[in-house]
């Protein structure tokens, strides 16, 4: 048996997600196959309709933006060994945050006054999933189920506060909010440029993904997070405040979210109504799910998963295939990916030596964090 | 060599002069026009996408055009990529993007980037002044079908109980409640109609639930303005109520139980708006029109409903067609008890000011 | 209001009980059998939605509503035993399988489902259990869907399975304690995947009373998030067959306070009462929560204990 060398994990962490994702684009030709479409005809056409032009980049990348925060809601808790699937919900209510503030204090134009509005909308995503977080601490509620039911909570009520008290009267047939003022908006980041109207919101996003990233990494606060999420009683005896550091991390996923959401009101919709709510959280936890919840690789996930929503269009006028493909891939892509987990630390001993080892009965004890 | 030379300034000669031909030739050769439709949710959901895409089958057949669709975009960005991907990748210089929330913002964002491409919005309010000159809005008053439903549902019902199941309290819809409530209490004015909001435009679970609390309470005749009515209509029709149907014509599916319905005629817009764009005349901004213009229909009556009925809906309709029927006039009270059209006042169809009703007329059991 | 809407008000909450409950029924129950033997299944929103599809289509393709309902079963088992042989490999988490499998039910369900929006197919029957009545909101109340009693049956069956009889302990060693059983010569791997495959069946019946009974029809909005509700069902029902039925109606009659209460009069906030449900779930998970350690009642071995 040949002995693991240095290069071996980190080339696993690059070939094992690109090896997932052949896997998962040959599954979605022959399925498409079987529906009588040409395997060929449907990859070109992905790629054009994802990365082919400069039309197509600013759909991708357009797609991606939100998707990198919603990412960041799921893949900071997962730090600490939680699983929060309530994005949708925050994102929810941190557009309904943005878009009230003016209401209730007059709001400043220009930078200062965004960065109020945006912070207002973090402020009330991180509140709503600190409270699964702390469900889980104090409560032992299971997170995962107290987020998802908190999030159809605040879909309810942000459905409600749009429809009803905060309902402009002047939007008649698309009930929401009064309009953000101009001087609060967010607006595109090189118009005139190949970057056409992709808004601030990517950089956001990836600004975010990075100081995080550092975060994790490098600060010793971003480590001890880590090991909460490791072994919750080993944190406990070296002396972490476990219950605080999970529904910190709770909470910085949280805004993440409601971050998201606030820029959807200020840079696309102007005000927030029921078209905010498209499913960004959900395909969020996708990706941070595929980017094995590590922030520096939310980014360019988040961009593929943009690029295949944003090639499903053309999929869609060109071959005529329903919509639903695009969640086809998805689900291939993911159900490889995880099957590709169980490749870790095994590729390359598969690939090279002879098979006179024997691969061992996976103990069912084994249970991994993502 | 000479030979050659003269071979070759011939075929220089004769490429030229091909070329030329290919040049006038392709002007005069009618390029087709390319349209784009947009839906916001399933093609064939028996319902208000159905409606569309029926008549986009029919424009199909229309000489020079070549026609691309795209269904399930969502009110985001997402179909402000849409279009731009139709402008850019399939060339379509007319767009049908068929969804209230598509306008604002999204539309109103593209139109002034692509000023020589035509957006035809369904059910938007284009204002002149405000809105850019090659954006338009059209819309039916499908209230005036709705209206006649409710005269036949008035012959119908036996508990003298309606049943309006509707998705939000916005005034496209709130026109279609009172338009029914008047058309049945103009038969019979102790009638009431009780009105369910779901929520949302396409709730399946809610919408059956609701149509079951409804003939809970008595309700015998059923109306609806969902996105796709099918739920409703197979639910009322399982329990031995009567439904009347909206959007598309849901006959089929309950053959027995439908009595009439009121449906959309996309067509007649589509084509008014298409020829204007073939044939190089500005683009119309705000079209509108009812029964009288087409734009709207009812659908045949159904083995259920009696003579009477169908001879009082058809004198109504006579005056509608003639112009001499107005729905919303004084006075009028609210179901609080307001007047909310002064004695005197008549609303014609086209005035705007109905575009922003946000009442519920008295017989009308609910809360806007 | 007067006592004859109150009464009309408490009809409409039994009969929507029944009819909004029994795909929670189901699909409570299969994830009951699941967790008990240690795995946690979410993908089962994904298997509720490709088999309310598959059984509307079988519905529809073959005529007859029970080889529909079979179908649909065991498109459910198939979907969940991918479920189960995913998780078996190591390093595999459960929960990220089932929101795998959640996406990839929900996008095969849509994409083979456009044909099915259209038609309709033979719907499973109902039985009329209130004939003995002359009011019509009883009677409408009391008519249930022919597959509830198979369900209450069903939660019978396996809360006298579980203790009585060799297959059922099994499943609990599997999910009590893997070294037991595998002390005892069961391979505990196949016995989740066993179990897992199980539920998937049931809670695919689960979803053809969706499609093929209440609100009968296939459409894309047909579920929303049931599967994952199903999932806290199980947990505030201590995972105990009976009282998964007891959430199941619970859950139904939470859902059907708004649209009773808008037809008797009481409209506004419907948004919030859409809500109930889930606020109710969330409250009582919460009550009944421990402080002290795991859960009482819950696998040992299953991963929401932690």
């Amino acid at each position: 048996m040949s002995t693991p060398r240095n290069w071996h994990a980190p080339a696993e962490a690059l070939l094992l997600p690109v090896l997932a994702l052949a896997a998962a684009l040959l599954l979605f030709g022959v399925f498409c196959w079987f529906g009588g479409q040409s395997p060929t005809e449907v990859w070109a056409l992905l790629f054009r309709g994802a990365f082919g032009d400069a039309f197509s980049w600013q759909n991708t990348l357009q797609r991606a933006a939100p998707l990198m925060l919603t990412a960041l809601a799921v893949a900071l808790p997962a730090q600490t060994g939680l699983t929060v699937i309530g994005g949708e919900g925050a994102l929810a209510l941190g557009a309904l945050g943005c878009a009230a503030l003016p209401y209730i204090v007059s709001v400043p134009g220009g930078v200062v006054g965004s960065t109020m509005v945006l912070a207002s909308g973090a402020l009330l995503g991180a509140l709503w999933v600190a409270l699964a977080g702390v469900l889980r601490q104090w409560r032992r509620v299971n997170e995962t189920i107290s987020s998802l039911l908190l999030s159809y909570i605040a879909i309810a009520v942000f459905k409600y506060c749009v429809e009803g008290p905060m309902r402009d009267p002047a939007s008649l047939n698309k009930p929401s909010t009064r309009p953000l003022d101009e001087a609060l908006r967010i607006g595109a980041i090189a118009p005139d440029s190949f970057l056409g109207d992709v808004h601030w919101g990517l950089v956001i996003g990836i600004v975010a993904c990075v100081l995080f990233g550092a975060w994790l990494s490098f600060t010793a606060q971003g480590f001890s997070l880590r090991v909460v999420g490791g072994n919750a009683r080993t944190a406990r005896l070296v002396g972490l405040a476990t219950n605080r550091l999970v529904v910190l991390a709770c909470a910085l996923g949280g805004a993440c979210a409601g971050l998201a959401g606030a820029i959807e009101v200020a840079a696309v919709q102007t005000s927030a109504n029921a078209s905010v709510i498209a499913g960004m959280g959900y395909t969020g936890i996708l990706v941070s799910f595929v980017a094995r919840h590590n922030p520096w690789a939310i980014p360019p996930v988040a961009i593929l998963f943009g690029g295949f929503a944003a090639a499903g269009s053309l999929l869609q006028r060109r071959l005529g295939l329903p919509d639903a493909s695009v969640l086809v891939l998805q689900g291939f892509a993911f159900v490889c990916i995880l099957g590709a987990e169980a490749l870790r630390g095994r590729l390359f001993p598969l690939l090279t030596s002879r098979p006179a080892f024997t691969v061992t009965k996976a103990k069912t004890g084994d249970k991994v964090i993502a | 060599m000479s030979e050659q030379r003269w071979n070759r300034r011939e075929l220089i000669q004769a490429a030229g002069a091909l070329g030329l031909v290919g040049i006038t030739g392709r002007a005069l050769a009618q390029k087709p026009l390319t349209a784009g439709f947009i839906y916001v949710g399933a093609r064939d959901d028996y319902g208000y996408n159905q409606s569309h895409a029926d008549a986009v089958a029919l424009v199909r057949k229309m000489p020079g055009l070549k026609v691309v669709e795209e269904e399930n975009v969502p009110e985001t960005n997402a179909v402000q990529k849409t279009m731009q991907g139709m402008i850019s990748q399939d060339g379509a210089t007319l767009l049908f993007p068929t969804s209230y929330g598509y306008f604002d913002p999204h539309i109103l964002a593209l139109a002034p980037r692509n000023p020589n491409v035509r957006f035809a919005h369904c059910g938007g309010l284009w204002q002149a002044g405000k809105d850019p000159s090659n954006v338009g809005s059209f819309f039916g008053y499908i209230d005036e079908a709705q209206y006649l439903n409710g005269v036949v549902a008035a012959f119908s019902t036996k508990s003298r109980k309606l049943g309006f199941i509707a998705a939000k309290p916005i005034p496209q819809v709130l026109r279609n409640i009172n338009a029914f409530a008047m058309g049945a209490r103009s038969v019979h004015p102790d009638i009431t109609v009780t009105v369910i909001f779901t929520g949302d435009w396409s709730m399946p679970v809610k919408e059956a639930e609701a149509t079951n609390s409804l003939a809970d309470q008595g309700v015998d005749v059923f109306t609806m303005h969902v996105d796709g009515p099918k739920v409703i209509v197979e639910t009322a029709a399982r329990r031995g109520k009567f439904v009347c149907g909206y959007h598309a014509s849901q006959a089929k599916l309950a053959p027995q139980a439908y009595l009439t319905g009121a449906e959309w005629n996309w067509i007649v817009p589509y084509k008014m708006i298409i020829d204007a764009a073939q044939s190089g005349k500005p683009h119309p901004n705000f079209v509108r029109g009812g029964l009288k213009e087409g734009f709207v229909k009812s659908s045949a009556y159904g083995p259920a409903v009696s003579d009477g009925a169908r001879k009082q809906a058809e004198t109504v309709r006579a005056a509608m067609l003639a112009d001499k029927f107005d729905i919303f006039k004084g006075e009028l009270k609210d179901n609080t008890g307001k007047v909310v059209i002064p004695a005197g006042k008549v609303y014609k169809q086209t005035d705007v000011a109905l575009e922003g009703m946000n009442y519920l007329v008295d017989g009308v059991i609910g809360k806007v | 209001m007067n006592s004859d809407a109150w009464m009309t008000l408490l009809f409409a909450i039994v009969g929507g009980a029944v009819r909004v409950g029994t795909p929670f029924l189901f699909v409570s129950l299969g994830e009951c059998l699941t967790e008990k033997s240690g795995r946690i299944n979410l993908g089962l929103e994904g298997v509720l939605v490709l088999a309310a599809m598959a059984g509307f289509g079988g519905s529809y393709l073959t005529g007859s509503w029970w080889l529909g309902v079979l179908l649909a079963g065991a498109c459910g088992a198939l979907l969940a035993l991918l479920h189960g042989v995913l998780c078996s490999l190591p390093r595999v988490s459960d929960i990220a399988t089932g929101i795998a499998l959640m996406l990839l039910g929900t996008g095969l369900a849509f994409y083979l489902g456009k044909p099915l929006i259209q038609p309709q197919a033979p719907q499973i029957p109902s039985l009329a259990l209130g004939w003995w009545s002359a009011s019509q909101q009883v009677q409408s109340a009391l008519s249930i869907n022919a597959l509830f009693p198979i369900g209450v049956l069903l939660a019978a069956v396996m809360h006298w399975g579980f203790a009585n009889t060799r297959p059922g302990l099994v499943v609990r060693m599997a999910g009590d304690s893997s070294d037991a059983a595998r002390a005892l010569g069961y391979s505990v791997n196949g016995v989740r995947i066993a179990a897992t495959t199980a539920g998937g069946f049931i809670a695919g019946i689960g979803g053809a009373s969706l499609s093929l009974y209440y609100p009968g029809s296939w459409n894309e909005g047909l579920s929303s998030g049931q599967g994952l509700i199903a999932v806290a069902l199980v947990i505030f029902a201590r995972w105990r067959p009976w009282r998964c039925l007891g959430a199941a109606l619970l859950f139904g009659g939470a859902g059907a306070i708004g649209p009773a209460l808008q037809s008797v009069g009481i409209s506004g906030g419907y948004y919030l009462f859409g809500a109930v449900p889930y606020a109710l779930t969330l409250v009582i998970l919460v009550a009944t929560s421990s402080t002290r350690g795991s859960l009482r009642g819950a696998p040992a071995e299953l991963g929401v204990s932690r």
